[in-house]
């Protein structure tokens, strides 16, 4: 797996793939510090906040050639052949494109520094924000992990998981004017932006860290299953 | 060292590999040959565990690939066709991840030097992939093969649109290699599988038709022994002459091919060489041999006229067997 995260993390900024994403991650990560520092109300998680919904147009960046690349020029040979599991294979793409997600929140701390030289900080509304926004931007990657396991081209794989992504933020906004009780419940349930809501209000709830885990989990494991499949066609 | 039995792989409704059974012992190095889209490449693929199978059994050293696919990786180096490389990396940086990828235990800087040196690719270490020709690609597909030295080497087409000096240096490069490992070879090219393998298993429509020790199979597909003689003479008297000739069974006459000769098609009897006795009778008659040239098919038509029949059971009676190896053994 080391093996595997090593090259993929460093596949990153071989190409401008990494260095785009940073630059655009670090350009909003940006304005929202200012406007929060202008606006004299320190909390990080205010940042993290308006942050979350930003990842979800950024990250199908990141995701989009993990899987379909290898597919798409035959290297999938060079892993599929060698003495590695598939979960292997699929958790070392996963921690090496959440490793460059957690290097986009760096500046994070600078912000939180900063912050603490004015006025006193609570540690864990930051810190909590930030594993919030760690297991959300990890469920959108093994989401985007799975979506690019199907295809071969990283176009579609980009432009599917975009379009997922959005329809995982506008989600919500269809409780409005659904009537059925039922149904409301489930849109809920899958809405990512609302539960995260809580950790950004540093409402603290295991469950809302399993909820995370569980997506990220499910889909990790629909990865495998889905590089397995090739093996049967 | 590999034993494949019942192997079967159905893509769909379409049964690629059908039945294939074969058994290589240690330190054999031996070639698959067939025409494209034969099913070579599939098999290959089932063996190194990037196919699944739909049937039957495959071990490497004694581990089965669907049951225990790590160890029985481990014992593998594979080329593909298609050289799976990581074109934004550099050589030795792609060698560093495939020898991490595949757990070796060998000190890593010499084991990967000396594998540099060995597919002479130590002078473009630090170049980028992308950039190389695809001699030198293919070298460090064959590198990456040999990482962790593992006992099986299995091939696909490793000289294909290589220049004819890379191609040497590739098949010196397999002999040297076939002294201390088991090889697979695939081509589709008779000559270069007869130079490099003993033992040859020739594959159509994902069938085996023939496992035979090379130079059995030439003799095999070359076994025509008929004469076609052009002499200066008179036709009738000729062929009544060529008849009377030890050995010879039936002989025809084809024609004037030649202002003033006439061209006869003379057969012998089964396995008996009759050149020596043809020429001394047309010269003790006082006529003139104007040449005479076997009527035996070149062993790559025969090859291709092999796979080119539609029932395989067709191509294994033209061959008089099928799978003399494993009788012998």
């Amino acid at each position: 797996m080391t093996a595997i995260f090593k090259r993929e993390f460093k596949a990153y900024f071989s190409t401008p793939i990494g260095y785009i994403f940073l630059a655009a991650f670090y350009f909003f990560l940006g304005i929202f510090f200012f406007t929060l520092f202008s606006n004299g109300s320190p909390a990080i998680s205010e940042i993290l906040s308006s942050m979350s919904t930003v990842i979800f147009f950024l990250l199908p960046v990141i995701t989009m050639r993990t899987m379909s690349e290898d597919k798409r020029q035959k290297i999938d040979q060079i892993l599929l052949t060698s003495p590695v599991k598939l979960s292997s294979i699929v958790l070392g793409k996963f921690f090496a494109a959440l490793a460059v997600f957690a290097i986009g929140f760096a500046p994070t701390l600078i912000f939180e520094i900063i912050f603490a030289a004015f006025v006193s900080v609570n540690i864990f509304s930051y810190l909590y924000s930030l594993l919030g926004i760690m297991l959300l931007g990890g469920t959108l990657i093994a989401i985007g992990i799975f979506i690019s396991s199907l295809t071969e081209s990283t176009v579609v794989s980009a432009i599917i998981t975009f379009l997922i992504n959005i329809v995982l933020i506008l989600i919500t906004l269809f409780t409005s004017i659904i009537q059925n009780e039922t149904i409301v419940k489930i849109i809920s349930a899958i809405s990512f932006t609302n539960v995260f809501q809580s950790f950004s209000d540093t409402v603290f709830s295991i469950a809302d860290i399993i909820y995370f885990l569980s997506f990220i989990a499910a889909f990790l494991f629909l990865s495998v299953r889905s590089l397995e499949k090739r093996r049967w066609s | 060292m590999i034993s494949v039995t019942g192997l079967s792989k159905r893509y769909g409704s379409h049964l690629a590999v059908k039945d294939v059974n074969f058994n290589i012992e240690k330190g054999e190095v031996i070639g698959f040959l067939g025409p494209n889209g034969a099913g070579k490449s599939t098999i290959m693929n089932i063996l190194t565990g990037y196919l699944s199978l739909t049937q039957g059994k495959v071990e490497i050293d004694g581990f089965d690939i669907t049951e225990n696919p790590e160890e029985a990786k481990k014992r593998i180096g594979y080329l593909p066709e298609l050289p799976p490389l990581y074109m934004d990396m550099k050589v030795r940086e792609y060698l560093d991840f495939v020898y991490d990828l595949k757990k070796v235990k060998f000190p890593k800087k010499a084991h990967i030097n000396e594998i540099l040196k060995l597919v002479k690719i130590d002078d473009v270490q630090n170049r980028l992939i992308k950039n190389l020709s695809k001699g030198y690609r293919q070298r460090v597909g064959f590198a990456q093969a040999l990482i962790g030295n593992p006992d099986v080497l299995i091939l696909d087409e490793p000289t294909v649109g290589l220049d004819p000096k890379q191609i040497i240096e590739i098949r010196n490069l397999i002999a040297k290699l076939g002294k201390n490992h088991t090889i697979i070879l695939s081509s589709h090219i008779l000559s270069e599988i007869q130079s490099v393998c003993k033992r040859v298993i020739i594959i159509n429509q994902g069938e085996i038709i023939a496992d035979d020790i090379s130079e059995n199979l030439s003799a095999k597909l070359s076994s025509d022994l008929s004469l076609v003689a052009r002499i200066i003479c008179s036709e009738n008297e000729m062929l009544e002459t060529l008849k009377t000739v030890k050995d010879v069974k039936s002989v025809v006459c084809l024609g004037c091919k030649e202002n003033g000769s006439f061209d006869f098609l003379i057969e012998p009897e089964d396995n008996c060489d009759i050149r020596a006795a043809v020429f001394e009778r047309v010269v003790s008659r006082g006529k003139t041999l104007l040449s005479l040239t076997s009527n035996s098919a070149s062993l790559e038509q025969v090859f291709l006229k092999l796979t080119e029949v539609a029932d395989n059971d067709e191509a294994r009676k033209m061959l008089g067997t099928q799978n003399n190896y494993e009788e012998e053994n």
